[in-house]
């Protein structure tokens, strides 16, 4: 049986088509976003520019492509469709009638909605494992910073040990299959996931110490929903069973979050380092407030503009790392729809098709290319302050 | 100047210990041992025969005893049949001594490669070697291109061409090697047919046709980061006053730029180089399985993939070693560079 083709116009439109529901979500956000810029203060700035406006576009392109996946893919990202098999872009499915718009690949997959489904799992894992870096790495950069002496040259020498490891090696060692028979992963994941709670109970017990009101509140809302969370993620026992990640997720985000977390680190303790010299933290000492207190009140908001740069292009480089992964084979799945398996499955078959290959390396490049965008425009943002 | 590199020796050679004996852990969980003696047996081996395979090649001793003999401070053991005494090589493949003798790293033996058969010594260096051509043809690529991006962009701030080369530097930064492998791939091997997509026929020689592609897709990676720091560099030079003073002197724009601006503009791009080393540490692992070049990333997958111990720990150690070596050389060569800094 002969497959049918539709044309390249067609296939455009067709895939313009699919995209509605990020069109319409793009629209209202970016359009009330502009209206509204000059009360939105560092977001709303990054309307002023070319660049930022671009950053913020592809960003949220990719954000709502994740959240309205299902709606915007037509076909199972793990189906196959045997008739299928190699089609080239613009082939009709016969069944449904339905259109694989950039072609089927080995085994007969459609890569539209492979690469759709692929910004799924990217744009899971890589703020998460991010904004668990920034934890790991302020909780301990603030200290090493602060205080400085021994328990710097300790932190800095554990942080230079882990980033003099290539970051290659690191994952072959660290997301090898066998290593999920062991405890490792699991030491690992329950000490980083440990940060974020003793970072939350350390912020608001230093604010609202002597306001029992407040604190006993917060630090119980810390506490039952950081140990549900922590419960859910190391444990894998939610008792409500919302909360849940396959081993060997679990693996790699302990991974990224550890290859990241000393990058961190070394730029929290390096601001903190400038930070502490300067008159307001004087002041606060003066006035007899602990130390926790003035590294976290005083010292980390102002630190937060390098930071957020910082948390930007370290998502985009988190992407990369999660496509190595991939490339590798390492941790994920092999029939996961992620942008850097799919990109290792084409770039085997290249000799013979090239259609599989160029849309997760086109969505991962983009994805990337809209984080650096957007810290760029930042970086000046706040450069003009 | 002398204390400093002799402290900063001392910090590298704890780091490699540390670094050595946390690979060392993680190659010798047992799952990983179980890999191994699956790979070097028959296939379908019982599980007994897997564990006297083990017990036989010395792997279920001490773990302390083993680093130490790897390290080279115990002397190594050959095997000892129980019955008859009699000893023979542990790995007959690299020489391994027939009597207790001190034959570690210290003293120059890297080990046995249990995937290649050979010593770790005659695997490493060979592919050290091919990966030491691949680099410099980077850096030559990579360092004139992304210098001159930089100069061009930063010597007149906020012009077209600043913006435009700009933009071009984050989208640089922004593709991973096996991005733009597949993308120059597609474009110039299939599309075009002008290169080889394969890099495997360098081993013998290098040609234009054969390894332009895996250079290309190292150093655009780089080019990127080196060109946006050059730039900032360099704009921070011509705000200076004496660029100031050169062109009220009625020196022209391009010799300014050149005699005044350039030097000072090229001390900070010199560490910025220096440090991508361990970035293209990584790069070279991508690249050279995506255009299968025998060097040492190559090496290195390869050890992992088969939990070639030994193997293992020479890769890590090599690229331990020069990930901090260059962290040296950019320090010690920025304080040459810049008289202004001390070095303490």
């Amino acid at each position: 049986m002969q497959t049918e083709y539709i044309s390249a116009f067609d296939v455009v439109i067709g895939v313009l088509w699919r995209f509605w529901p990020v069109w319409v979500a793009l629209i209202l956000v970016m359009g009330t976003s502009f209206t509204y810029k000059k009360r939105l203060g560092l977001y709303g700035q990054l309307f002023d520019s070319g660049v930022g406006i671009a950053g913020v576009f592809i960003c949220l392109f990719w954000l709502f492509t994740a959240i309205f996946a299902s709606t915007i893919s037509p076909f199972d990202p793990l189906a196959q469709v045997s008739v299928m098999k190699d089609t080239l872009p613009g082939a009709v499915e016969p069944a449904s009638k339905l259109v694989y718009y950039f072609g089927g690949d080995k085994l007969a997959r459609d890569v539209f909605s492979r690469m759709v489904y692929g910004s799924q799992i990217v744009l899971i894992i890589a703020p998460a494992a991010t904004g668990f870096a920034l934890m790991v790495g302020i909780t301990l950069g603030l200290p090493a910073g602060y205080y400085g002496g021994k328990i710097d040259t300790l932190l800095s020498f554990l942080a230079n040990l882990v980033l003099a490891f290539p970051v290659i090696l690191l994952f072959y060692l660290l997301v090898t299959p066998g290593i999920m028979d062991t405890p490792i992963p699991y030491a690992m994941a329950g000490l980083f996931f440990l940060f974020p709670i003793i970072f939350f109970c350390v912020l608001f017990w230093t604010r609202y110490k002597n306001r029992p009101d407040r604190l006993y509140i917060l630090l119980g809302i810390t506490l039952v929903v950081g140990g549900w969370i922590y419960a859910g993620l190391v444990f894998d026992r939610d008792p409500l069973h919302i909360v849940h990640i396959d081993p060997n997720q679990l693996n790699i985000f302990v991974a990224v979050v550890f290859a990241s977390s000393p990058g961190v680190f070394r730029i929290v303790r390096g601001l903190t380092m400038d930070i502490k010299t300067r008159d307001y933290v004087a002041a606060a000492q003066t006035r007899g407030e602990s130390p926790w207190y003035i590294m976290l009140w005083e010292i980390l908001p102002n630190a937060r503009g390098p930071l957020i740069v910082d948390a930007c292009l370290r998502i985009g480089y988190t992407t990369i790392l999660l496509g190595t992964l991939g490339y590798f084979g390492l941790g994920l799945a092999p029939e996961s729809p992620d942008w850097g398996t799919a990109i290792k499955d084409a770039s085997r078959l290249l000799r013979s098709f090239i259609h599989p290959a160029l849309p997760p390396t086109i969505a991962l490049m983009s994805f990337v290319l809209g984080l650096n965008l957007l810290a760029d425009s930042l970086r000046e943002q706040s450069m003009k302050d | 100047m002398f204390s400093f590199i002799a402290r900063r020796i001392g910090t590298i050679l704890l780091t490699m210990l540390c670094l050595t004996l946390v690979v060392f852990f993680l190659v010798n969980l047992e799952p990983n041992l179980k890999k191994l003696a699956i790979s070097q047996t028959e296939m379908h081996t019982p599980a007994d025969q897997l564990e006297s395979w083990l017990v036989n090649h010395g792997y279920r001793q001490n773990f302390f005893l083993r680093y130490g003999q790897w390290l080279g401070v115990l002397p190594k053991h050959p095997i000892t049949d129980p019955a008859t005494g009699k000893t023979t090589q542990r790995f007959s493949f690299c020489n391994d001594p027939t009597e207790p003798k001190f034959s570690g790293v210290l003293q120059g033996d890297f080990g046995c490669s249990t995937k290649f058969k050979t010593t770790v010594a005659a695997k490493l260096f060979p592919a050290l070697g091919a990966t030491g051509l691949l680099m410099f043809w980077v850096l030559a690529v990579m360092v004139p291109i992304s210098l001159l991006i930089g100069i061009l962009a930063g010597m007149r701030e906020g012009s077209r061409t600043d913006r435009t080369l700009s933009v071009a530097s984050i989208a640089s930064t922004a593709t991973p090697e096996y991005v733009s492998g597949v993308i120059f791939t597609v474009i110039f091997a299939s599309w075009l047919g002008w290169l080889n997509g394969s890099a495997a026929s360098a081993s013998q020689g290098i040609t234009f046709y054969n390894f332009t592609l895996p250079v290309i897709t190292l150093a655009i990676y780089g080019i990127g980061y080196i060109a946006r720091m050059t730039r900032a560099s360099m704009v921070e030079v011509m705000t200076q006053q004496y660029i100031r003073t050169a062109r009220l002197k009625g020196l022209s724009f391009s010799s300014v730029v050149i005699k005044h601006a350039l030097r000072n503009a090229l001390i900070a791009p010199f560490t910025v180089i220096m440090l991508q080393f361990p970035w293209l540490l990584t790069g070279v692992v991508i690249v050279e399985v995506m255009f299968r070049y025998q060097g040492f990333g190559y090496t290195l997958v390869e050890a992992a993939g088969n939990n070639d111990i030994d193997l293992l720990l020479g890769c890590s150690l090599v690229s331990v070693f020069i990930v901090l070596i260059t962290q040296l050389i950019s320090d010690v060569g920025y304080a040459f560079l810049n008289p202004r800094i001390r070095v303490q």
